[in-house]
Order: C-alpha cells, then sequence, then structure tokens
C-alpha cells in the first residue's frame, strides 16, 4: 500500500512536518554560511538578535511581516478556487501606483481613501489573466507570469517619463505630503514596553490582521468561498452543483489581486511615502511560500509571515555584523524554505508514516 | 549609414541576443514535453552561468567553463527532478526555489570568494568563447550589403552561436526520430499509457529534465563567457522567462521555438537601436514597448487569437502510480 493514502495526526501534518522541512532548510543554509567561512551559530543568534533584540528591530520584522501577510493571502485565496496566481508581484506592483494615485490627488486628506485604491488597481491587474482562464482556456500561471513583466515595465514606464520628479534622477513620484501616510504603530508597541525608533511599521498591519479574518470568513464561512474550495478541490463536481465556474474564478481572482495590491499600502503609504521602482522586492513570491506554509489558513500565513519577515530584518541586520554575509544571504534562505517547505514537503512524509505505524501497532 | 546597413546590424546583435534564448527555450520544450514545467530555466541559467565564470577564472579554460556551467545546471535540475518527480511536489513551487536559490548564492558566494560586490574577475580572451571569423567574410565586408550581412550577421559570431543552431535540428531530430523522443513526448500526454507499456515514467522525466540542464548549462555559459567575460549579479535579467514565453509562442515545437527566439531577440535589439531615438510620426517610441512585446504576444497567443496554443496535456502534474 501506497503511504500516500495512509492519514496522519494533525500533529504531525501541521506541527512535524514543517518543523523538520525548515530544520532542513535551515541546515542547509548554515552549511552555506559555514563554506563561506563564518560560524553558522553566530550568525543565526546575530541573525535572531537582529529581528527580535530590539524594539527597532521587531518594528522592522513586522513591517516586512505584512508584506508577506497580504501576498500569503492572496496566493491562499486563489489556491482555494483551484488557482496558482503567481502574479501577486505584479499586482502588488500597479497596486502601488493606485495608491500612489489616491494619494498624489488627495494628499493631506485622508489616506483611508488609499487602500480602495490600491485595492482596485491590484485587482484590475489579476482581471485579464482571470479572464483568459476562465473564458479562453490559457493557464493562468503561465499568464500571470506574463502579466508580472507586463506590470513591471509599465511600471517604470510611467515612473520614468510621467511621476518622475523634473529634475531629479531617481524614478519615483514625488513624497507625499504630511497626512498622505499612513500612521505608525509605535502606541502598539509602548503597550509592550518596547520603543519602535525609526522603524516604518504602521497601520496596514492591522489591516494585514483585519483581512486574515476576513479571509478566514469568506472562505469557510460564506457561500462563495464554499463554491471556490469545491471548485479547488474538484471541477467537476462544482460544474455539476451548477456552481458558474467562469464567475467564481474571476471574482476569485479579483478578490486575490485585491490584497496583494493592498500590500503596496505598507512600503508606498506607510514607509517611503513615495512610489519607487521594484519596491515590491520578491514578496509576491515569498507569498507562494508563505501561504504554502501556512497550509493555506490565515492563522498559518500569519505566522509563517513573521517568520519570514524574521529572516528579513535578521539577515539586514546580520550583513552588518558579518560583512563576509551579503544580504542576498536572506533570498538563499528564502529559497531553500521555499524549496524543502514547499516543493518537498512530503519528503518526510513516507518515513514518518513508517514510524508511526510502527508505533500504533505496538 | 542607410537603411540595410542597420538593418544589418540590427540583425547581427538579434542573433547574439537570441542564442541565451534558444538553448533556454530548447531546455524548457524537453522538461515540458515530458511533463515537467520548468519555472526555473532562469535560475538554471544564472547558475550556469556563475559556475562557467568561475571554473574559466580559476582553470584558463573556456572549456572547463562550459564543463562546470552544464554541470551545476544538470545539479539544479536533479533537484528539480528530485521534488517534482520523486516526491511529487508541486512543481512551480520547486522552480520557484530553484530561481531563489540561485539568485541568492550566486551573490553570495561570489562576494566571499572574489569579494567584488557579486561580480567575478574579468577573464582574458583566451579563457572565453571568442568571435570565429568564417573564411572570406574580411573581404566580403566590402562587397555590397550581401557581403555586409555575412560579414556581421552570419560570420563573427563564438562557437557556441553555431552550436545554438545546430542544437534546434539535433532537438528536433532527438525529439521526433528517437524511440527516446517517442516515449519523451507520451509521457508528457500520458504518462499512464507509457507506464501500461513497462516503462519507468520516473527515470524518462528524469532524463527530460538532465537534457534541460544540460541546454541552460550552454545558456549560462553563453551569457558569461562567451557574450560577456565576467559573471554580473542577476546577468539572466530574465531572458528565462521570455524563453519560457517564447517556448509558449512557439507551441512547444523545436523550430518553431529557434523563430520565436530570434522575433523576440529581434524585439529586443530594436529596442536597443531605438533608444533615445525618434521615429518619423510617431516620435521617440519608449523602449519598454518593445521589451513587454515578447508577453503581451505571448498572452494574446495563449488567449486563442494567434491559432490554439495547447500545452502537453499532463503539463504539471505529477505521475502517481496507484491511489
Amino acid at each position: 500500500m501506497s503511504t500516500a493514502s495512509v492519514s496522519l495526526p494533525n500533529w504531525i501534518t501541521y506541527g512535524l512536518i514543517p518543523i523538520l522541512n525548515l530544520a532542513l532548510a535551515f541546515l542547509i543554509s548554515g552549511i552555506v554560511v559555514w563554506i563561506i567561512g563564518e560560524d553558522p551559530f553566530e550568525a543565526l543568534t546575530l541573525l535572531l538578535d537582529g529581528a527580535l533584540g530590539r524594539g527597532e528591530g521587531i518594528g522592522f520584522t513586522l513591517f516586512y511581516a505584512t508584506n508577506f501577510i497580504f501576498t500569503g493571502l492572496s496566493v491562499a485565496v486563489a489556491i482555494h478556487a483551484g488557482l496558482f496566481n503567481i502574479g501577486s508581484e505584479g499586482q502588488a506592483y500597479l497596486g502601488g501606483l493606485g495608491a500612489a494615485l489616491v494619494a498624489l490627488a488627495l494628499d493631506h486628506y485622508v489616506p483611508w481613501f488609499a487602500i480602495i485604491g490600491a485595492a482596485l488597481f491590484g485587482a484590475a491587474w489579476a482581471l485579464i489573466p482571470a479572464w483568459l482562464q476562465a473564458k479562453r482556456g490559457s493557464h493562468i500561471v503561465i499568464t500571470t507570469i506574463m502579466f508580472n513583466f507586463i506590470g513591471a515595465t509599465l511600471m517604470v514606464y510611467l515612473l520614468v517619463n510621467v511621476f518622475i520628479v523634473p529634475g531629479k534622477m531617481a524614478p519615483e513620484t514625488r513624497t507625499f505630503l504630511e497626512g498622505g501616510q499612513l500612521p505608525k504603530l509605535d502606541w502598539l508597541m509602548a503597550m509592550f514596553g518596547l520603543k519602535l525608533g525609526p522603524a516604518p511599521f504602521n497601520v496596514s498591519f492591522l489591516i494585514a490582521l483585519a483581512m486574515c479574518f476576513l479571509v478566514w470568513l469568506l472562505i469557510w464561512r460564506t457561500k462563495f468561498g464554499y463554491e471556490m474550495r469545491t471548485l479547488g478541490v474538484s471541477p467537476s463536481a462544482a460544474s455539476y452543483a451548477g456552481i458558474p465556474y467562469a464567475r467564481t474564478v474571476i471574482i476569485a481572482m479579483l478578490i486575490s489581486g485585491g490584497l496583494s495590491g493592498m500590500m503596496a499600502l505598507n512600503p508606498v503609504m506607510g514607509a517611503s511615502a513615495r512610489l519607487q521602482v521594484e519596491f515590491v522586492g520578491g514578496a509576491g513570491f515569498v507569498g507562494i511560500a508563505v501561504s504554502l506554509m501556512g497550509r493555506n489558513h490565515p492563522v498559518g500565513i500569519l505566522l509563517a509571515a513573521i517568520l519570514f519577515g524574521i529572516l528579513y530584518q535578521g539577515g539586514a541586520d546580520l550583513s552588518f555584523e558579518m560583512p563576509n554575509i551579503t544580504r542576498d544571504m536572506i533570498v538563499v534562505i528564502q529559497g531553500l524554505v521555499i524549496l524543502f517547505a514547499g516543493a518537498l514537503e512530503y519528503m518526510f512524509r513516507p518515513a514518518l508514516v513508517r514510524v508511526y505505524q510502527k508505533f500504533t501497532k505496538a | 549609414m542607410d537603411f540595410l546597413d542597420i538593418l544589418i546590424s540590427i540583425l547581427g546583435s538579434t542573433i547574439r541576443l537570441s542564442i541565451p534564448l534558444v538553448f533556454t527555450a530548447l531546455a524548457g520544450l524537453f522538461s515540458e514535453r515530458a511533463g515537467v514545467f520548468d519555472i526555473g530555466l532562469e535560475g538554471k541559467m544564472l547558475a550556469a552561468a556563475f559556475a562557467a565564470a568561475c571554473a574559466a577564472y580559476v582553470t584558463g579554460s573556456a572549456w572547463v567553463g562550459l564543463m562546470s556551467g552544464i554541470g551545476v545546471s544538470v545539479g539544479f535540475s536533479l533537484v528539480h527532478g528530485f521534488a517534482s518527480i520523486t516526491n511529487r511536489g508541486n512543481q512551480i513551487v520547486s522552480g520557484v526555489a530553484i530561481n531563489f536559490v540561485v539568485a541568492g548564492l550566486t551573490i553570495v558566494l561570489g562576494q566571499a570568494w572574489f569579494g567584488q560586490g557579486g561580480r567575478t574577475p574579468q577573464l582574458p580572451n583566451t579563457a572565453r568563447f571568442s568571435e570565429i571569423i568564417l573564411p572570406g567574410a574580411i573581404a566580403a565586408r566590402d562587397m555590397g550589403h550581401l557581403g555586409k550581412f555575412y560579414a556581421n550577421v552570419i560570420s563573427g559570431h563564438n562557437l557556441l552561436t553555431y552550436m545554438a543552431f545546430v542544437a534546434v535540428p539535433i532537438s528536433w531530430w532527438i525529439l521526433y526520430r528517437t524511440r527516446f523522443g517517442l516515449r519523451l513526448r507520451a509521457v508528457g500526454e500520458n504518462p499512464g499509457a507509457v507506464d501500461t507499456a513497462g516503462i519507468s515514467v520516473a527515470w524518462l522525466r528524469y532524463r527530460a529534465v538532465i537534457c534541460a540542464g544540460i541546454l541552460c548549462g550552454f545558456a549560462g555559459t553563453y551569457l558569461a563567457i562567451a557574450q560577456s567575460a565576467a559573471f554580473i549579479k542577476d546577468m539572466s535579467a530574465g531572458k528565462g522567462y521570455i524563453a519560457l514565453a517564447a517556448l509558449i509562442f512557439a507551441k512547444w515545437k523545436p523550430v518553431p521555438v529557434m523563430f520565436a527566439c530570434l522575433l523576440f531577440g529581434f524585439l529586443d535589439a530594436f529596442a536597443n537601436f531605438m533608444q533615445g531615438k525618434s521615429m518619423p510620426l510617431i516620435g521617440e517610441v519608449p523602449v519598454q514597448i518593445f521589451q513587454a512585446l515578447p508577453y503581451v504576444l505571448t498572452c494574446i497567443l495563449l488567449a486563442g487569437f494567434i491559432g490554439v496554443a495547447n500545452p502537453p496535456k499532463a503539463g504539471g502534474v505529477p505521475y502517481t502510480k496507484e491511489r
């Protein structure tokens, strides 16, 4: 009998297996650090200290985690409908355009409209791939990759030729005025007796938490969520049940794109207060890893996003302390986590099943 | 310069820019026709470029560089195979992971070994694949447009360029005229049937991804030690994805793959040429239009507006023998 059909208790599936996978990813990262000629344990201590040691570090960690919560949720919503959206990167980029347009137009006034702008533009960028998948049968993975690149060139064009401040070299918009930025969360940190310092930890984190709850509500507590999950598990069953394929696909992708787009709030409105080239910086792809590690559940996504936040912030700090380890080491660790927690997630399963059966029989 | 001279110079750079695309798209062809999606083409190409540049620098031999490039690229192919064939993991996730690992690792190792911010040291000409001047090319340069075409477009490329154009008919022959090719295509359409015939699906798919690794190795080597003389960080710059687009644009067929790559290479060359120039009537055309065009064209094709692009039926689906 194949081991794939044996069911394991939840603590193994949701606890032990992810931990083993993570451990392996970190083990290999440690070997890379050792090859470079640094002490892996010292590097790990520095990384954790940089990410969690001081209030400022925690602020940055949560700032990065906010990005990953949004993109992770975006990927998860699509996955529940059986769609693999790897266009989060591009949708977030375009979401930045939406947020920036609102911020440039309204400036002082409530920055909250920017949330709608970001979500609308992100959703709009997911619309064409969604429509192509729903009506013309083109593979969503491929079209969303293409749209990532189309979006990137479009944004470079807009920033270089349209939004650039005359007389400046950097392709970015002007800085939004005071009040066109999202408030920081220093009070939240102060509640825990921590000082935020210059870390750009802002209200988008709370918006992200609200989205976690709303996504949970959507997927497990609404009729549409049920239709989405049915389509995700079995398209033919969904079709027999009379669930309209095209409508479900398009709405699911719009929600997914909207969530990605809202990620832009955090860096654009919360941190730099202007729209910059490449501000997404791979967060869309990290979202895939976050969603996978979090088993496409908002709680799991939150935890995984914080883990990646720790990696981002700790890794940045580490590269200051150990100049031999450049910031790009984070990219390596991310890649390894995606590999072991994502693509190789069931590597340990057959062995664990055998061990488990031995114990339960005895 | 008259119009034909400009065209000839653009065609010359079209060839140079198409070569990594041709190799990489053929790599994708082998992998995807066997039913294994490969987003990791980009990463494998980059890894090969880094390995080739390092090995060529250390040994001073371009051939050792090529072998190392291929070796490292095949290594990553095997990781992809292990994840997506043996462990039936998600092929797209595995590809994304490889891209991440390579993008980071090349810079981290490059910085640790050479300390030049992720670059490898400049290579002398003897450690590169340098231009080959075909017989009569210098004389032909003065013999009208046809001569210039011969001198600039046909001649004056390095060995790997010519190998790319040889790789196209060879790939076609392997896929359509050998038993291995027939089985490879079958395993991408209906692995169950192949399994029933008593042929190992896993071993076939492993061989397909190894072929992909070898070809990506050529592509990366070309970038690092033929087109340039060092590894520069992120030097693949999305070429793996353009090659993927070309593969789809060519509807997963070898000879059209070559033409699609030449078309996308031409767009790239044309964009370089147009930079800062203005066209009659239209004015200055933003280069971004040409950069986005390969992706836009591929989407239009996928939408079914230019013929129909049908991917291999079992593409992206891991094969499970029993349930």
